[in-house]
Order: structure tokens, then sequence, then C-alpha cells
């Protein structure tokens, strides 16, 4: 039987919930039977794929890049997962929304809080623009399965993970939705 | 006191004549969840949560403050019932800036259970994202509009229990805050007691101690039943 296709994908977020996918421990080695890693943080790959048949998509989407890479990864994967409190909810990345643009954000964070060298990073083509307001992933692409949490639990993504390898879709449900 | 015989779920019930529909639904062992309900002060049905169907009626009542009546057929929990709860619950997501990861109360927050126990695992609704205020003058509690969900808890313990009437809600609906005395930082409302009725009644993280940091809010709400009991029954039961 063919592996299936799996990416992850790391947007806004602090990494935590990739953190937590290495937590599965000796569950990764079985994994690795039924699943091909294709694109992820943790491998060299540069192009997201075509036919990918699970993405699990961490973080919000706060600049012009994770807007692309959104729209790209829905056009080219049969399951998109919501992964972690960024990804579902904006959590503490969208944070900065009840504040104001992303001008005066950027301003806040980098010319009247430096101590040396204030400058705001901008490198059109390299440094991707802020987005005004952070939004929840399913705000910008149809998202099939939620997997909340900051981060999710090791045993979180298991579950899921196995309800998707078995019967290909997924819904967790009590104490397996908890945020935060 | 005149008995009223009514069926919640399809299991026959008795009740006295003055309880409601949610007193008698939980002397029944059946739960219909609340969010600002609070045991010992007067019930004001302002979440919703507890609706109920009543055959016979079109409208949902709020169990909360609906009487018990004589034959009346009672369901708490149908597909219609869960579908509005969890629509209440992501509008009251959707309303504030409630971040569960940075929040004092996770863990052992009213809102984050219900949202687990009704299935939200996301908000459909567009994070209205407000800018809210922290109110830290007080000496001992602080008090964050972010995770302010309006159940008036606060206030009704502090008018109906402690009898101090600091705590008010200003402003019409969506603009709708908590406030102390007269739109005042907490720490200058003369009026509060520092009793800290409030702080034991919030269900979410909206009241809390100073210096308390994320999960680390408990709060021992039977303190404030047992002061009720005690002052109309002249019953002290711990």
């Amino acid at each position: 039987m063919d592996r299936l296709r799996v990416a992850t994908v790391w947007l806004g977020g602090c990494s935590g919930c990739h953190m937590s996918f290495l937590d599965l421990d000796e569950f990764l080695i079985d994994l690795a039977q039924k699943v091909e890693i294709v694109f992820s943080p943790v491998i060299d790959v540069k192009e997201y794929p075509e036919n990918v048949d699970l993405v699990l998509v961490e973080g919000a989407v706060c600049n012009e890049d994770h807007l692309e890479v959104a729209r790209r990864l829905r056009e080219r994967t049969n399951v998109v997962v919501s992964f972690g409190d960024c990804a579902v909810t904006g959590n503490v990345t969208a944070m900065r929304n009840p504040l104001c643009s992303a001008d005066c954000v950027l301003k806040r964070a980098y010319l009247e809080t430096a101590d040396v060298n204030p400058q705001i990073p901008r490198e059109p083509g390299i440094v991707p623009p802020l987005l005004d307001r952070v939004m929840p992933l399913h705000e910008v692409i149809p998202v099939d399965c939620y997997l909340p949490g900051c981060p999710p639990p090791a045993d979180r993504i298991k579950a899921l993970l196995m309800q998707l390898l078995t019967t290909g879709s997924a819904r967790l449900v009590g104490a397996q939705i908890k945020f935060g | 006191m005149a008995a009223k015989t009514l069926t919640i779920d399809g299991q026959m019930v008795s009740a006295e004549e003055q309880q409601t529909v949610l007193e008698a639904a939980r002397d029944a062992g059946i739960r219909i969840p609340t969010l600002c309900h609070q045991e010992g002060v007067m019930a004001i049905g302002a979440c919703r949560l507890c609706l109920v169907e009543v055959a016979g009626i079109t409208k949902l009542l709020p169990a909360c403050v609906t009487k018990v009546q004589e034959g009346m057929d009672v369901k708490t929990n149908t597909e219609r019932l869960q579908k509005y709860r969890r629509m209440i619950l992501e509008l009251l997501f959707a309303e504030r800036n409630h971040v569960c990861a940075v929040c004092v109360s996770n863990g052992n927050c009213e809102l984050q259970s219900l949202a687990m126990e009704h299935g939200m695992d996301h908000v459909r609704y567009d994070y209205r994202c407000p800018k809210c205020g922290v109110d830290l003058t007080h000496r001992l509690f602080g008090a964050d509009d972010n995770r302010c969900v309006l159940c008036g808890r606060c206030m009704r313990v502090c008018w109906y229990i402690e009898g101090a009437g600091t705590k008010n809600v200003s402003g019409r609906g969506v603009n709708s805050s908590i406030i102390n005395d007269l739109h005042q930082p907490w720490g200058a409302a003369e009026s509060c007691t520092s009793c800290g009725k409030c702080v034991l009644s919030c269900p979410t993280g909206a009241l809390f101690y100073q210096g308390a940091t994320v999960g680390e809010m408990t709060r021992d709400r039977s303190k404030l039943e047992f002061i009720v009991t005690a002052r109309e029954k002249k019953q002290w039961i711990a």
C-alpha cells in the first residue's frame, strides 16, 4: 500500500505545535510506516508539492506570505487540519488585533521600544508585509479538521491522526478540544 | 407548599410550585448548562445557555427564570438546543478577547469547559477583537474586560450578598461593560469593601487575585452558597 503523503506547515506560531508533534516519540516510527512526510519545517523541501493527502497547519495567518502559502496548500491538499490554537483561533498571535494596524504595531515594536538602531525591517520580496488583522486559518481557506490546544498535547495529535488514518475524517470531542 | 408534577426529558419529576425548571431538573439529577446562573442570587436569564423546549410553546424558554407548571413537558438537550448553545458559546468567544493559553483561569474556566462540553472545536464567526481595558488599581484584585462575558454574577453578589453595590453595568449591547461606582478605577471605588465575593463568582478570568498568572486562578464558589444558606436558613452547612 502506498504511504499517505503528509505535510506540516508553520505559519504565524511559535513552533510549539511542531515540538508537540515530535513529542509523539515512538509513535513517529509507527507513523513512518503509514505516511511519508513530503513537506515540513523539519525536512529540507522548499516548494509545497502537489497531491498532498493531509496537512497539519500550525499558526495564524499574519502576513502576505502566510496568505499565499495557505491558498496554495488548500489547492494541493485533500485534508487540511488547523493545528493548534493559533491556527484555530488566532490565539496569542492575534493579540495585536485590538491594538492597531500593522504599521503602528511595527512602529511600536521596532522604533518606540528599540534601544539601539531603531528601524522597521523592510525588504521587498524577502520580508513579507504584515496583514492589518491576524486571522485564524478557516477565515482564509476552508478547513476540514480542528486540533485545538496550546500546544495540542501529543496524545491529542495521535488521536486525530489515528482517526484520519483509519476513517479518512476526524472530529475530536470533550477534553480533546480544550483551548489553551 | 403545593407540588407540581412535570416531565423533564421523559422523566416524571415532582417539584415545589415556586421552583424553576432549572431547580427541578437539578433536583432530579438532570444537568442543564448555565453560565450566568449563580446559586444564592436572583436569576436573570442573561446568557441563554439554559434555554429549554417546552411542549406547546414555540419559543425556547430560559430554565433559570421559568417556573414549573403542572403537566409541563420539558426537553433539555435536543439537537436544536445543542445547536443554539454552541452558537451562543461561539458568539461569546467572538465578542471579547478570550485567549485561553495566557488566561489566569485556563483549566478552571466555566466558559472554556462549556465550549468543550458543547463540541466547540472552532468559532465560525469573525472575532471582533475589541480594545478592552485591564484595571489593576485595586489593592487585592484585578479586572480584565477582555475575558468578561457580562453574565452579571459579580454585580449580583456585590449588591445582593455583600450589599455594597460597587459593581454595575454601563452601556448598551455590545458596548456594555462592568464598572465600579461611578465608572471609576476599582481602587478608587469607595463603596467596595474588598470582600472578594465578585472574584469568587466570576466564571472566567475577568476577575482575579492580584499576582495570579496563567492557569493559577481557582475559586471556591461554595463559600457564596454557604453565606446565603447561613443567612436565609440559619444553617451553617460547610
